[in-house]
Parts: C-alpha cells; sequence; structure tokens
C-alpha cells in the first residue's frame, strides 16, 4: 500500500529506527520541536538540527473521543467509523513533546509510565495513500529488544 | 493619570438567536449599556469593539447613529472582551475623551472551535494529525493538575454543577436548568477528564460596558463602580499553553498569573479583598485552576472550598455567580464583558436572586484563551 509521511523534515523517514527532527539553539542551547528556524527563547536565527530521545515517561495524557474536523483533520472516515485516539505528553531528555498515543479509548494511561516513540498510519487520503505520523506507545505494548 | 469608573452595563441573553445577527445583538447590548447609565449615543465619544466571527463589529453604529466617533475593533482570543475593556480604560486614562464604551458580540457555530493551525504560527501537520483542538489541551491540563495537587473528579462535577445552579437563576444564561454532579459526572465522556456537561458551548451573544473619566463620574451616577486595574498578558516560554506541540522541562507560571500579579498591583488591592469572582470556566477544570492562579486559594486547595461551598454565592468567595461560561456559553467578544456586567451588578447590589450577601466591595473578572492570552479586570466600590 502507497503511503507518505504527513510532513517532511519531522521525523526521520523511512528509517529502521526513527527519530524526532527537533532545533538546538546554537547560543542559548534549548532544544525546540518540532525544529523552528528560530529559537523561541532568544530569538537566534542560529539554531542546527537535532534528533531526540526515542523514550520518556507520560507527562499528561487525555482521549480524543470526537473526531476533529476535517479539514484540517486528514481523518476522512465517517463519523460513526471513527475510532478515538490517546494524546499527551512525552518528557524526553530534551522536552516535553505532544503526540498522539497508540492506545485505544479503553486501554488504561498512567503519569509516569515509560513510553517510546514509533510511527504509525492515522488517515487514508482519497486515492488509498495511507498516512503516516509519529505517536508514542507504552513500552510494554512494544516487542522487547534484547 | 485619570481613574476610570463604569457607569453603565448592558448586556443581551447569551444562547441561539436565529434570524438576528451578532451586530444585531451588539446593536441591543449598547442600548441596555446607553439606559443603564442615563445616556444617548451621541455623548459617546470613542470605543473599542471586539469580536471573533464579525470582520467589522464597529458597524454597530449602523443600528446606534453614525456620530462619527473612532472605534477601533480587536480581536485577541477569549481575551477579546480584556482588550476592549483595557484598550478604552487607556483611552480615559491618557485624558484624551471622557466618555467611552467597549462593546462586545459574537455568533459561533455549534460545536468546538475549528481552524487551521498554520493561523496560529503552527505547522500544519499539528492540525492535520488531530492535534489543533482546544477541548483536549484542558483535559491535559486539568489531568495533570490533578495528579500534581490531589484534585478529583468530584470536585470538577461540583463546580459545574454550581455554574448551572448558578445559570438557572440567571435571567440572561444560555443554560437554565440546574443539574446534579451525578449526571454531570455520567454524561458522555469527551476529553478524560471532562465529560459533556463540563464544557462550555461557543454561542451568541453581546454586552457593552461604558466607561468615563472617575471625576466626572457623579454627572451620570449615584453609584459609579470604579475599574481599578484591566491587564492582558501573553504566555511565556515554558507555561502550558493551548495549542503547544512541545514544551521545555522548565516550567513557567501561566499568563493568567501574571495578568494577576500586574493587575492587584495596578489596583493596590490584594487576593484576599476579593469578594466576587468571575473567571474562566472554559471547562470546569479551568475555573478550579484559575482560582489559584489569580491568587484566590493555594494549589491543592479548591478540593476542600468545593466540598465547604466556598464557591457558592453564599460561601467565601464567590465564583462565577451568573453561572460563568458553563452557564452562559462563549461569545468570545462578549465573554469578559458579561464578567464586568455581572461583577458591576453585584458590587451596586442589584444582582437579584443571585446577589452576594454583605457588601460586596471589589469585584474580579479573568479571561483565558489560544494561544495563551489572559486578561484581568479588578472592580471596585
Amino acid at each position: 500500500m502507497a503511503q507518505r509521511v504527513v510532513a517532511e523534515g519531522l521525523f526521520d523517514w523511512p528509517s529502521d529506527e526513527p527519530r524526532l527532527i527537533g532545533s538546538k539553539c546554537q547560543v542559548c542551547g534549548l532544544v525546540a520541536f518540532p525544529a523552528y528556524p528560530n529559537c523561541p527563547k532568544c530569538g537566534s536565527l542560529d539554531v542546527a538540527e537535532t534528533r531526540l530521545s526515542t523514550r520518556g515517561t507520560l507527562w499528561t495524557w487525555t482521549r480524543q473521543r470526537f473526531q476533529p474536523k476535517n479539514p484540517p483533520y486528514l481523518g476522512i472516515e465517517p463519523a460513526a467509523d471513527f475510532v478515538g485516539y490517546g494524546v499527551g505528553y512525552i518528557e524526553l531528555p530534551e522536552a516535553r513533546v505532544e503526540a498522539r498515543l497508540t492506545v485505544g479509548v479503553d486501554e488504561p494511561l498512567e503519569i509516569g509510565q515509560e513510553m517510546e516513540l514509533t510511527v504509525v498510519p492515522f488517515a487514508t487520503d482519497a486515492d488509498g495513500t495511507e498516512v503516516l505520523t509519529y505517536a508514542f506507545r507504552p513500552v510494554s505494548q512494544s516487542v522487547e529488544r534484547s | 493619570m485619570d481613574d476610570v469608573a463604569i457607569i453603565g452595563v448592558g448586556r443581551t441573553p447569551f444562547g441561539r438567536f436565529p434570524g438576528q445577527t451578532a451586530i444585531q445583538l451588539g446593536a441591543t447590548a449598547v442600548r441596555a449599556a446607553l439606559a443603564d447609565a442615563g445616556l444617548e449615543w451621541k455623548q459617546i465619544q470613542f470605543g473599542f469593539a471586539g469580536s471573533y466571527e464579525v470582520d467589522n463589529p464597529d458597524a454597530v453604529i449602523n443600528f446606534l447613529g453614525l456620530t462619527g466617533i473612532p472605534i477601533t475593533d480587536v480581536y485577541n482570543g477569549c481575551a477579546t472582551a480584556a482588550s476592549a475593556l483595557t484598550q478604552t480604560a487607556n483611552t480615559i486614562r491618557l485624558g484624551e475623551y471622557e466618555i467611552g464604551i467597549a462593546i462586545g458580540m459574537d455568533k459561533h457555530p455549534t460545536g468546538a472551535f475549528a481552524g487551521y493551525s498554520e493561523e496560529y504560527g503552527l505547522p500544519a501537520w499539528y492540525g492535520e494529525t488531530g492535534l489543533f483542538l482546544t477541548p483536549k489541551f484542558f483535559a491535559m491540563k486539568i489531568q495533570r493538575y490533578m495528579y500534581d495537587h490531589g484534585i478529583s473528579p468530584a470536585t470538577l462535577a461540583k463546580a459545574a454543577a454550581k455554574n448551572y445552579r448558578n445559570g438557572s437563576i440567571s435571567p440572561e444564561a444560555f443554560r437554565r436548568t440546574p443539574m446534579s454532579e451525578e449526571k454531570i459526572l455520567g454524561s458522555r465522556m469527551v476529553n478524560d477528564p471532562l465529560t459533556q456537561y463540563m464544557f462550555c458551548s461557543p454561542d451568541e451573544g453581546a454586552a457593552a460596558v461604558i466607561l468615563c473619566k472617575a471625576s466626572v463620574a457623579h454627572k451620570y451616577t449615584s453609584r459609579p463602580i470604579y475599574l481599578k486595574a484591566s491587564v492582558v498578558r501573553t504566555r511565556k516560554l515554558g507555561a502550558f499553553e493551548v495549542h503547544s506541540p512541545w514544551l521545555p522541562l522548565e516550567r513557567e507560571e501561566a499568563p493568567t498569573v501574571f495578568a494577576s500579579r500586574a493587575a492587584y498591583e495596578m489596583a493596590g488591592i490584594a487576593p484576599d479583598d476579593v469578594d466576587v469572582a468571575q473567571l474562566q470556566d472554559t471547562d470546569a477544570g479551568a475555573e478550579v485552576i484559575h482560582l489559584a492562579e489569580n491568587g484566590l486559594c493555594k494549589d491543592g486547595e479548591q478540593e476542600r472550598l468545593y466540598a465547604e461551598g466556598a464557591t457558592e454565592i453564599g460561601g467565601s468567595i464567590p465564583v462565577n455567580t451568573d453561572g460563568g461560561l458553563i452557564a452562559n456559553g462563549e461569545p468570545i467578544g462578549a465573554s469578559g464583558l458579561r464578567q464586568v456586567y455581572e461583577l458591576t451588578r453585584q458590587l451596586r447590589g442589584t444582582a437579584g436572586d443571585r446577589q452576594v450577601p454583605g457588601t460586596p466591595r471589589v469585584g474580579y473578572g479573568q479571561l483565558y484563551g489560544a494561544p495563551g492570552t489572559a486578561g484581568v479586570a479588578i472592580l471596585s466600590l
């Protein structure tokens, strides 16, 4: 099936170990996400691309139980087919990042639980192309690497 | 600089008004404020008019009289009315005019506010992936706040139930049926932990406030109420704000905290002096958080305060005596002027069934909205 990323420069793709792409201010050191053309703290234009860590903890969360309006939301399924999704902020060593969570509306979530980055399809274009975005999943949900 | 007095307040009911435009609602609110002040439109020397849906809310003059006065239209998210009020007050303080009016009006479609993230300085993917939504922000803010400060879902239900109860005795409110805490908690979960009846709805309505130089206020009214402070602040980096794809690890206080501190200082009034407050209750959790962000309690104290009824009309710190946004809905341009309307009525002692007992002397209003803008007004006798 054809796939596309929702935005270039948001995360590494295609990749076996994708990471989120942020920016680091070369003057004050602030890491921002997504990559900014300027530092949102000191205003400097001297920023460089940086990769964020892929593991962190859940800082806060909710569940999106109603279908966002299209546009801008790319999900175009009939309202009856809409499946809610988790949303949260993941505290990474560099920053807290807002993300969709790969949990259904009935799966438990707890502040402080370990989460890791993944890339998932979340919508399908009219021509059948799957649209990919980054998301975080509970570490227990993933296949543990040995 | 000159002090500023409130000499006239007016509002329409908030709700749904098929066949009436926002601008017509605005004219109705202005006429009500003029009648309250005993003034004619031709005596108004300038104005600021706020709206989200109406491009040129100053077109309200079509229904009032084309007197040629300067009117400036303002929009500043949910703090639009705070901007109109602040600019009107400051124009008088600067001595340019003696009498001016702040007008707010809106007429929103049903459902949560929607838009494009690019219009908020954010990347398109933020909206495309289903993250550009205000309700889930408020849900995540109260979720973390409950975790940090031991607030229970029951307290959220108590806040909402109080506002429906107060709305039931406010003739102009949209939601006028009391609702039990059980029904609120048991209603459809929208964004955990917030249920359907914990949220306000965008709706329709208008409000207007007439201000004048304090030294001439007694020419127009025997009971002037003084606008001691009106302040707007935007977010600083690190504040947990609506429409934030990321946050730095180092946290900063919310813009409400800075607006509040500046307003208390400008007014020479302390949080302990506040007798009645109108706080932005986009949802029940926002009211709970805003109680602390405005210095009216400590973080976590809300659990006890709501249980004891402290925020009720007869309590030690009555909050949203007219039912707030939860009972009135939110016509963005008018919402903050509704707060000033209610506070003025309370300080005059003319709030009817919802009058705060005793003699309230200090009223406090606060607005908050996207993309992280807060407004605070402090009124006193």
